[in-house]
């Protein structure tokens, strides 16, 4: 309960790059305004996408499903205001490559009318299964940045968790999302990490948060203190600021001194990590009944004449929440969506923030300039000290530099972060995150290409042994007839007995017959072929000509023999 | 507005490998000015003729390979080589070996093998360890006396001369190294003997460990800190070379009277040079933590015995040399244990 006795332990690596916070905490929370048109991809999430259960021209309420989420892994989508339901198409989404993917668009109506909605009475004594349900409904998934469906995670029994940890770390540069949101609403985060502790029964729950964020942890403590009596088991622990602390494995780390095993999950060693702003979008849906419309997201940067915090609904095109944060157009060189570590750019303003969308840089060009030139690698080692997984980037470097796919994966490069924090020390400004993910993708491609001709290979074996078989099959319907055929001969010969010499005699040419049908037709092709190569060298005027000349004259030759011999036997 | 479309990190810290080469040039400089307090210009003479040496076959190379000359050159690579490789030299050695050291150096040692960050031998010691071999005179006679010990020191312009055209006058101040001294004479006389040569106390007798060597060390040490301090490289090299060659020392040559003490050992030759300036470069080092702490040790162990068993007057070069051979086998074998994982992978990657 006391933060100063908690043990903290520390994880390798790490960097501490200028922050570049306090530009958008000067301001609180500011609610974005209504934009006339919504842009709501249906795959907000991980998993599968949404299914549109609405058309074109649907009149909508606010907070009604307009997509949902039918398989197990995946999530339901909600009108964020009221409207007419625009066009269901392809359009670019939120996405590091650019992507396009369906998105439902929603003309906003002005009236913001919601539908009818409430929370669950008495949620704290509600049973587990109706609580995830809610959350469920509610269409929440991690809002930290891996859109990972909240109520999977919640879904885990029970029995098998002994520690929650809320990520409230957040580690990233200029992000100040999470912040604003313990200054202005620690009472409702607590009350869902109640809610979260009734549904996972957690021995301990942790609230890691780093020290940069003073005012966030005292509204914290000063919100445990008012809501819960002494018995409560909910740490806020501060952690040191260091980059990526906010990384699930890392924080895990940090507070608990253990590690997720490789492709592991944290519930396999009894923790369940999740976002400070899931936990705050779960007790809206629990006990409010909200679902998951709108999100908190840092509008930043040097090209943002008043960087702030905006309650944003989702959908809602970055253009317009960069209008209301005086965004200077021209000004703007990079547009990061997430933090300058791990986000990604985004090629046009018209792209919507989504349920993970929790920081928009609008750089300009001093602040992001373009990546120096890449120098050699004088394997300094730096990027060895700053990385968190214990990885020897330098090493990963030069095996994905030669495609050295086995070494790279023996060095192993998929327990790699994609954190940034070797690119960001490299002295020679190599872009380390880059070349690993070509390695990572040369690698998933390699074991799809050995996965299709393993099939491949497969398909042609159950053919080959088809065939064979109805080969097989084939021959012995054969052998059967022709058993048949000789013991129908037998009894006839048993009938009228007949010279052994008769039988051969009559037998012998029509297997004769037929040989020599097909040595004709043999010799027919043959000529063929030799009169069109002798026209085309012909019309090409070429030297062999005379010699092509005199072996279709040979040809012809055979196939006046055969044709003579096939007419002796026929007569 | 037309947007960078470019993957993460989009943040990164400020600089380039040209201001590590500088701040280890930086680091360097206490090391050179001892050298030149206690022996004269050399030195620095040296120092000139190499690096304007190494910057001309530099640019040859880069203009021969087509790549961009200016660019490649603003790493000061070629720079650090041949400062290093010029402080190692003795000071008034030819300047034709000197040259020949370092063209070898750059050359064949560094872009023969694909240039910076590609070759497997540190280039400053190839240099040194073709002239030791090639001439063995030059090399073992172009010690100066501290200038403690002379009647007068020498002027730069006397340096210039005995460096560039007559090495009639260098008879009078070359003498042998203390390490070497002792190494020489410790078969035949005592301890206590071989300490009454001013070489170790000065002229004046008063208590020291080897004058002159002692505080271009210290210097050599305090760069050395400071590269430590700003990070340039880790602890582990430095420490684990001087740990091993400490513990040698005192358990292989505890009894002076038969061994090289070990105040000699540490700070009497190129030791502290060795251990923060040439076992450190890491594109030639091992870059695992362990792998790093068995690199060292290995030099450590190797500068020991070589000095102690070898014909030659210090060690660190082959010393360098031999565990560069060893490095990419011992980063095979010392991979760190990756987060999450049971066990470290050791070894190569096993083929399926």
């Amino acid at each position: 309960m006391n933060m100063h006795h908690f043990k903290l332990y520390d994880f390798d690596g790490g960097i501490h790059p200028t922050q570049n916070k306090s530009q958008s905490t000067q301001l609180p929370i500011n609610t974005a305004k209504i934009p006339s048109k919504l842009i709501l991809p249906i795959a907000q999430h991980i998993g599968a996408p949404g299914n549109p259960i609405v058309k074109t021209g649907d009149s909508v309420l606010k907070g009604q499903i307009i997509a949902r989420g039918e398989d197990f892994v995946s999530c339901n989508l909600h009108a964020p205001t009221s409207g007419i339901v625009g066009e269901i198409k392809a359009q670019e989404v939120p996405h590091q490559s650019g992507i396009s993917d369906i998105c439902i668009e929603i003309m906003t109506d002005g009236k913001d009318a919601w539908v009818d909605h409430q929370g669950l009475d008495n949620y704290l004594e509600a049973d587990a299964a109706g609580l995830i349900d809610c959350i469920a409904q509610a269409g929440i998934s991690g809002m930290g940045g891996a859109g990972f469906p909240t109520h999977v995670k919640a879904s885990i029994p029970a029995s098998k968790i002994n520690t929650l940890i809320i990520n409230a770390a957040e580690c990233e540069p200029y992000i100040t999302s999470d912040d604003l949101l313990m200054r202005e609403y620690a009472m409702e985060i607590i009350k869902g990490i109640e809610i979260l502790q009734r549904i996972l029964l957690p021995e301990q729950c942790y609230i890691g948060i780093e020290d940069n964020k003073p005012q966030a942890i005292e509204a914290l403590q000063k919100a445990l203190k008012e809501n819960l009596d002494d018995t409560h088991n909910i740490h806020v622990v501060v952690i040191p600021t260091k980059y990526p602390s906010g990384g699930e494995k890392q924080l895990i780390q940090i507070l608990t001194g253990k590690e997720v095993p490789v492709a592991g999950i944290p519930a396999d060693i009894g923790i369940v990590c999740q976002n400070v702003g899931t936990v705050h979008a779960i007790y809206q849906a629990v006990a409010l009944g909200i679902p998951l419309i709108s999100r908190i997201t840092t509008i930043t940067g040097d090209a943002v004449s008043s960087p702030q915090n905006y309650q944003v609904l989702l959908g809602t095109p970055v253009s317009d929440v960069l209008a209301q944060a005086n965004a200077q157009q021209d000004k703007i060189k990079r547009l990061i969506m997430g933090g300058p570590m791990m986000g990604f750019t985004i090629s046009s303003t018209d792209i919507p923030i989504t349920k993970t969308s929790n920081c928009i840089i609008a750089a300009s060009d001093q602040e992001l300039p373009d990546p120096a030139m890449e120098q050699a690698c004088i394997r300094c080692g730096m990027c060895t000290q700053a990385c968190p997984a214990q990885l020897l980037p330098q090493q990963l470097y030069w095996f994905a530099k030669s495609s050295n796919l086995e070494q790279a994966q023996a060095h192993n490069i998929s327990d790699c972060i994609e954190c940034g924090a070797c690119s960001y020390v490299c002295p020679s400004n190599i872009p380390l995150v880059q070349y690993y993910r070509f390695a990572k993708g040369e690698i998933k491609q390699a074991k799809n290409d050995k996965k299709s001709s393993e099939q491949a290979k497969l398909r042609f074996d159950t053919r080959n042994a088809r065939l064979d078989r109805e080969a097989a099959e084939k021959d012995a319907k054969r052998k059967a007839r022709a058993e048949a055929a000789a013991k129908k001969q037998a009894t006839k010969k048993a009938a009228p007995p007949a010279s052994p010499t008769d039988a051969e005699a009559t037998g012998a040419p029509t297997v004769d017959i037929d040989l020599l049908k097909q040595k004709v037709l043999a010799a027919q092709t043959r000529v063929d072929k030799a009169k069109e190569r002798l026209a085309m060298a012909k019309e090409q005027n070429l030297e062999t000509a005379d010699a092509l000349e005199l072996g279709l004259n040979k040809q012809i030759d055979k196939l006046t023999a055969a044709q003579k011999s096939l007419e002796e036997a026929n007569s | 507005m037309s947007l960078l479309n470019i993957s993460s990190p989009h943040a990164t810290r400020s600089g380039n490998t040209g201001n590590v080469m500088l701040t280890v040039l930086l680091a360097l400089i206490p090391g050179i000015i001892t050298l030149s307090y206690f022996f004269g210009p050399g030195h620095l003479i040296q120092v000139c003729i190499a690096s304007a040496t190494a910057v001309g076959c530099e640019a040859l190379i880069l203009h021969l390979r087509k790549k961009p000359i200016a660019f490649y050159l603003k790493d000061y690579s070629a720079l650090l080589t041949a400062v290093l490789l010029a402080i190692s030299l003795p000071p008034y050695a030819p300047y034709w070996v000197t040259m020949v050291a370092t063209l070898f150096a750059i050359i064949i040692a560094k872009h023969l093998y694909g240039g910076l960050g590609q070759n497997p031998f540190n280039p400053a010691m190839v240099g040194f360890a073709l002239v030791l071999v090639s001439f063995p005179v030059e090399m073992t006679t172009s010690w100066s006396a501290p200038f403690a010990l002379l009647e007068t020191g020498i002027g730069f312009g006397q340096a210039v001369q005995i460096i560039f055209s007559s090495r009639e006058t260098i008879d009078a101040i070359t003498m042998a190294t203390p390490l070497d001294l002792y190494k020489n004479q410790v078969e035949i006389a005592t301890a206590s003997e071989i300490y009454q040569s001013p070489l170790f106390n000065g002229p004046n007798n008063e208590a020291s460990i080897a004058l002159g060597w002692q505080w271009v060390n210290l210097a050599f040490l305090l760069g050395g800190a400071f590269l430590l301090w700003k990070k340039i490289f880790t602890w582990h090299v430095p420490v684990s070379l001087l740990v091993s060659l400490s513990l040698l020392s005192i358990f292989i040559g505890w009894d002076s009277d038969s061994y090289v003490p070990i105040s000699l050992h540490l700070f009497a030759g190129a030791t502290m040079l060795g251990a923060f300036f040439i076992a450190t470069d890491p594109v030639t080092a091992s870059t695992t933590p362990l792998g790093k702490l068995i690199y060292g040790a290995g030099i450590g162990a190797l500068i020991y015995i070589i000095r102690t068993w070898g014909s030659y007057p210090d060690a660190v070069a082959f010393a360098v040399l031999l565990m560069n051979f060893a490095a990419p086998l011992i980063d095979q074998y010392s991979q760190p244990r990756t987060y999450g994982h049971k066990k470290a992978v050791r070894g190569l990657a096993k083929k399926d």
